[in-house]
């Protein structure tokens, strides 16, 4: 069978490498590797060897220019030492192959920010929805219950029954969206796939704290038209043992937390399709 | 000629930022505003071509989806006054960095030298306000003008002279290389004027052990040969002035003290810091024997325990406390981003898993007069939440246990104690991590961050008060995302050794950290005129000391150069070679080819002798309250819940990312609604282990105003207590101590120095006494003796403080413990007596009083409860557990409460009472501090396991874990004196600070 394959991206101000690369080891991944920006822009290690992206959390450039701005822009424009591709281009190579990306939380503002998300028509480099300050104005560590739509392509949220429980760390996590057009196109397409919302996962909610940030729709995740690429806020390798839980002293929970599913996803997809 | 690009959200986009300045308006100045819109300005000064420009503005300045453009064109519109905020000159514009790195990826090649991108802020306000209220807003609220300079335009002015126009806010100067030298032949004087103009912080004393050591004819012999004359040169002076500061030098500690106690009794205590620090360390070792656990105590930036086999634990605790007082946010910021580079600069470094924050201001809603100069109180607790914010979320640390104490004398100066551990392989390349050596013939590298004339004299200007001239230039704005790009780097070079030694600049810039170094092996040549620099005209002596942030010094084998450089490079780190290191004996400083400083290590590090400080212990008679019985004492258990000191402080918590890095297991919140406040922090710094730290701390600093000794011994236990409630373990434990003092040496200024410094000794002795008796070895600490205000008229000393944190180890994080209750039913247990010990307490601050009887620590009595617990604990026979610290036994039970979402109801009459019976009541029971206790919840099923593990120590069951939603205490009389409904009590305890 084939080596499920992870790269984790770090360097300039990420954060989420090692417990996202933990969680790729625990999903099901062969490899998990971490590589240094630096190392991808030398040539040492490429895109191309790896079957699952994850650009994880943290403050790329400090949200200098607004959060992941400075960071899109350097992966659109500097190129591959001794070459003249561009990082964005094995990028492009690389889901036009039909592998995966994950962004959580910073990673999840650096695709949308390039344009990858929610990618209508295909287009993988024009930005279409944004992620800006929260309502409250101010940093938010709390957590949240997302309502997952089963009826999403997404890949990495199938198998969910109505919804997962998961921490939301930002302060630039409001989703919004240049038209009502795109809005509508990611609502009927069901790009939408995690909406914040009350404990039961009845309905979404445009209520604080439970939506912390004032997204539009109350969208806490959306993914591209063919599942493989996603973005969330929320941190799922935040949540892979009961002890990460914030009640895990009080309630009785299985030992594998909710975000585990994501790799899990991740990696029986890619032992399945390559 | 510079060009502005102008950012302006779209109409219909909210703008959040614009909203909470709107809303700061009105609640801190009082002055109505009927809207608040933001434009963020980049001015940049390069030359660039108008597609060039415009591809800028566009790409990486403009978010197109909710943000507009414009390039020299005034954007703002609808509007009664634009007030813009931009930075002075040569202070550090982090986001003007990252504007002008990202046009360089856009034109293909960096910006040239001297070309600049800087940042500013424009604030539309709208609604019925005068010019003088426009100027308010400016001062009072947007601008630091220390740091900061503000335009206010009106809405006419504005549209006639076209917008604002481009201000370029660079350092003009050119490099002089000036070296002065300063003839010290010169009366008493003169030289204290020398002292005070240079802000040297050196005493008369002082200032003739150097007038002798320039006199002596082999100095000067030596020193023509090198080309120096007879007279110090500025730049040996001012690294003397470095190295022999309070802030680098701790005299206080190292003072021989006369201390005379209320008896008459005298003792000589040579040097605080060796009779009762070290000493507390070397004692808790030697009885540990076999099983000492401590690896490098007080001779590194950090101390470093043992974790298990093949992990080391490293931790630190720095303040911060003048440069907040001056710029909260960057004071703040520097803090905690500097205490990081203490554990990376400790051994071969180490990987950062957490800090610690905990803050002490005056009332942030203080209404009265405060001196001029100093902010109010809610500015400083803005700004220094924020920053710490920001200087922690930023690195990716995650910031899990801390807290906040009020005191109207932390107005006077707020207290900013930054914590950081971290975690290092046991070995790297099968050489121990935290040791480190220099051999001469290393080479000196500094990494990082460029020095400017941001922190000149930090290190002497935080060992004076704070008073009307303090300058300007020793506050620093941190830079997380630089120094988290070293780190990064740097950590890969450590686990490929190539290098020696490593340290952080902190305090002195490089005159500290090389000249540390140098004592190492013996001696340095360094070319000052090598370092790199952010702008031009710094002269050599400020190269040496500036405190620009971000910077590691190194020592690199020859051999691993190259290797070193060429990563750094690919990395894109800035390493730059400055010297060598010798043997010479000698810290020798040149600027080109020309020697400009040339110092024996010996008078640099040892020249000084120890300071004589009087100490006289009077005790304090404070007036003893007389509290009439109550009926109820609901009344007063809401006041307390809603006092300052134990008010929820979630608002704050909420903006610290506590749980970055994966390995939070106890939360900072925890509970049915996960807002219950926990105890102490566990987490896992090892992802696929159990194994945990658990970190805890302990502060009360109103204890000092009846006796310091008892303050300490309170901290100490108040930390451990903490530590164990969650399930720390006793087997390996450590302790760190941060005093912060008001100025304690007689003088003029302080007549009552004697009496502080008695203080001082007091806690001393307490913290040998306690930590001895604990097995609690004591691996680092940092003191801040000056903690005061001072303007000539108004004279504010903070209460003398200990901020005691312990750090230890939990072998399995499953079996962690929170304070919530669990269930109906379970039973509540009090561990440990409870005396008539208000004295200092919340209850009688609640009723203006002081008192006498402050709670005294039976290390004994402690020791067994908590060592009994812990086996409760490891074999699963506790549900929750609290502890009892402000507001004893009722607030605890509340929080418990409120925070497992069930009732308690407690029978004051089984709570186990020690001292004269005279002394019981209900108001003793409900409220007295006493240290060494712990509320604990346990299953019926469990109870008498759970009894057995306690047998011997004092512990009593005093009530249940009820159904309904309520807290209710019976009295000893009989009669409820306590009943509440458990959301009032919540209420009470969550709403002063929830909209801070």
């Amino acid at each position: 069978m084939t080596k499920a394959k992870a790269l984790v991206i770090t360097g300039n101000g990420t954060n989420c490498e090692n417990e996202a690369a933990h969680a790729c080891r625990l999903g099901g991944f062969d490899e998990a590797r971490i590589a240094h920006i630096s190392e991808l822009m030398s040539g040492e290690v490429r895109l191309d060897d790896y079957h699952f992206l994850n650009l994880t959390g943290g403050f790329l450039d400090g949200d200098d220019l607004g959060s992941a701005k400075a960071q899109a822009n350097r992966l659109k424009n500097a190129t591959v030492e001794g070459k003249s591709e561009r990082l964005v281009e094995q990028i492009s190579r690389f889901i036009a192959d039909g592998k995966l990306i994950l962004g959580v939380c910073n990673g999840f503002q650096l695709l949308v920010k390039m344009g990858m998300l929610p990618a209508l028509g295909g287009d993988y480099l024009k930005q279409s929805v944004t992620l800006t300050y929260n309502n409250a104005g101010r940093f938010q560590d709390r957590w949240c219950y997302l309502k997952c739509d089963a009826s999403s392509p997404s890949l990495y949220t199938a198998g969910i029954s109505q919804g997962i429980y998961l921490p939301v760390r930002h302060g630039e996590g409001k989703f919004l969206v240049d038209t009502q057009a795109t809005l509508d196109a990611i609502e009927s397409k069901h790009l939408a796939c995690l909406k914040y919302s009350d404990s039961q996962y009845t309905a979404p909610t445009m209520e604080f704290p439970e939506n912390p940030n004032g997204s539009v729709n109350a969208i806490a995740g959306i993914c591209d038209e063919t599942g493989r690429i996603m973005g969330l806020m929320p941190h799922p390798e935040a949540f892979v043992h009961r002890t990460q839980h914030p009640r895990w002293t009080r309630e009785e929970l299985p030992e594998e937390g909710d975000g585990l599913i994501f790799f899990r996803n991740a990696a029986q997809y890619i032992k399945k399709t390559f | 000629m510079p060009h502005r690009i102008e950012i302006t959200l779209k109409d219909q986009v909210r703008d959040p930022r614009g909203e909470r300045i709107k809303r700061e308006i009105e609640h801190f100045l009082h002055l109505e505003v009927a809207e608040v819109r933001t434009i963020d300005v980049y001015t940049v000064d390069a030359a660039l071509t108008a597609e060039q420009l415009e591809a800028a503005a566009a790409g990486p300045f403009c978010d197109p989806v909710i943000q507009e453009y414009s390039i020299d064109q005034a954007a703002a519109k609808d509007f009664d006054y634009v007030i813009e905020v931009g930075f002075r000159p040569g202070v550090t514009d982090n986001v003007g960095r990252t504007a002008a790195e990202a046009i360089g990826y856009l034109i293909g090649k960096p910006l040239a030298a001297g070309e600049a991108v800087y940042t500013s802020v424009q604030y539309l306000l709208k609604g019925a306000l005068s010019e003088a209220d426009a100027k308010k807003i400016a001062t009072g609220l947007l601008c630091n003008t220390l740091i900061q300079r503000y335009q206010i335009v009106d809405a006419a002015t504005f549209a006639a002279q076209g917008g604002i126009a481009a201000f370029v806010p660079k350092v003009s100067g050119e490099t002089k290389a000036a070296v002065n030298e300063i003839e010290l032949e010169v009366s008493d004087e003169e030289l204290m004027r020398i002292s005070r103009d240079g802000v040297l912080a050196l005493t008369l004393d002082e200032m003739k052990i150097i007038q002798a050591h320039y006199r002596d004819p082999e100095v000067r012999k030596v020193r023509a040969e090198v080309g120096l004359g007879a007279r110090p040169t500025d730049v040996e002076l001012e690294a003397l002035a470095q190295t022999w500061s309070e802030h680098c030098k701790h005299k206080i500690f190292s003072a021989d003290v006369e201390y005379v106690d209320e008896n008459g009794n005298k003792e000589e205590i040579k040097s605080l810091f060796k009779s009762f620090i070290q000493r507390t360390t070397a004692d808790v070792r030697k009885a540990l024997g076999e099983k000492d656990y401590c690896l490098s105590v007080f001779k590194d930036n950090a101390g470093v325990i043992r974790f298990n086999d093949d992990w080391s634990l490293v931790f630190k605790v720095e303040t911060h406390n003048s440069p907040s007082a001056l710029d909260p946010y960057g004071g703040a910021l520097t803090g905690i981003v500097g205490v990081n580079r203490d554990p990376f600069g400790t051994g071969m470094g180490a990987k950062l898993i957490f800090n610690t924050d905990v803050f002490c201001f005056a009332d942030p809603f203080y209404d009265k007069e405060l001196p001029s100069r100093l902010l109010h109180p809610r500015r400083i607790y803005e700004g220094v939440v924020e920053g710490v914010e920001h200087g922690g979320n930023k690195s990716g640390i995650p910031t899990v246990n801390g807290s906040l104490v009020f005191d109207e004398r932390f107005a006077g100066k707020p207290l900013v104690f930054c914590g950081t551990a971290g975690i290092m392989p046991a070995k790297i390349q099968g050489e121990p991590s935290h040791e480190k050596k220099i051999l001469p013939g290393d080479v000196i590298v500094m990494t990082g961050g460029r020095i400017g004339k941001d922190g000149i004299h930090g290190a002497t200007f935080s060992s004076e008060e704070l008073n009307e001239n303090s300058p300007v230039s020793a506050v620093q704005i941190g830079d997380p995302i630089t120094q988290k790009r070293m780190f990064d780097f740097l950590i890969r070079a450590r686990d490929k050794r190539l290098y020696r030694f490593i340290t952080d600049n902190g305090a002195g810039g490089l005159s500290s950290s090389i000249g540390e170094m140098s004592e190492e092996c013996g001696g340095c040549k360094l070319d000052l005129a090598l370092a790199p620099l952010k702008y031009p005209g710094l002269n050599p002596w400020e190269i040496l000391i500036s405190e620009a942030q971000e910077r590691m010094s190194l020592a690199i084998p020859p051999a691993c150069l190259d290797e070193f450089l060429a990563m750094a490079k690919r990395f894109g780190v800035e390493a730059t070679v400055l010297g060598t290191f010798t043997d010479s004996g000698v810290f020798h400083i040149l600027y080109g080819d020309k020697t400009v400083a040339y110092l024996p290590l010996s008078f640099m590090h040892a020249g000084l002798p120890p300071m004589r400080i009087p100490a006289r212990w009077e005790p304090p008679k404070n007036a003893e309250p007389k509290l009439e019985p109550a009926a109820d004492y609901t009344g007063d258990l809401n006041a307390l819940l809603s006092s300052l000191n134990i008010c929820s402080k979630e608002s704050v918590v909420r903006r610290y990312d506590h749980e970055v890095q994966g390995g939070s297991v106890v939360k900072p919140f925890t509970g049915v609604a996960n807002d219950g406040p926990s105890d102490a922090a566990v987490h896992r710094p090892i992802l696929d282990s159990f194994e945990a730290v658990v970190v805890g701390h302990g502060i009360v600093p109103r204890y000092s105003d009846i006796d310091a000794y008892h303050m300490a011994a309170n901290a100490i236990d108040e930390g451990l207590r903490n530590y164990v409630a969650v399930g720390g373990s006793l087997d390996l434990v450590a302790g760190l101590d941060n005093f912060c003092w008001c100025d304690p040496v007689l003088s003029e200024r302080t007549p009552d120095g004697p009496y502080k410094m008695a203080q001082l000794v007091r806690a001393n002795k307490a913290l040998y006494d306690y930590c001895l008796a604990f097995s609690l070895p004591l691996i680092s600490g940092k003191d801040s003796m000056k903690n005061d205000f001072y303007d000539g008229n108004v004279k504010i000393s903070i209460p003398p403080t200990l901020l005691f944190s312990v750090i230890g180890k939990m072998e399995d994080a499953r079996k962690a413990v929170t304070m919530d209750v669990k269930r109906p039913g379970d039973l509540v247990y009090l561990l440990g007596a409870t005396a008539d010990e208000l004295g200092g307490s919340e209850y009688y601050a609640l009723k203006g009083a002081v008192g006498n009887h402050v709670p005294k620590v039976d290390a004994q009595a402690a020791l067994a409860t908590y060592s009994g617990y812990h086996a409760a604990l490891e074999q699963g026979l506790v549900a929750s557990c609290h502890d009892l610290s402000d507001g004893g036994l009722a607030v605890a039970a509340a929080e418990s409460a409120f925070a497992g979402g069930f009732g308690v109801a407690i029978d004051l009459c089984q709570v186990p009472f020690k001292g004269d019976k005279a002394g019981r009541s209900d108001a003793v029971l409900l409220f007295s501090e006493s240290a060494s206790r712990l509320l604990v919840t346990v299953r019926p099923e469990k109870a008498a396991s759970f009894e057995a593990c306690l047998k011997g120590t004092t512990f009593a069951k005093i009530g249940e874990v009820s159904v309904d939603p309520i807290v209710t205490m019976e009295g000893i009389n009989g009669g409820i004196v306590v009943s509440a409904d458990l959301d009032q009590l919540k209420e009470s305890w969550q709403s002063p600070l929830r909209e801070l």
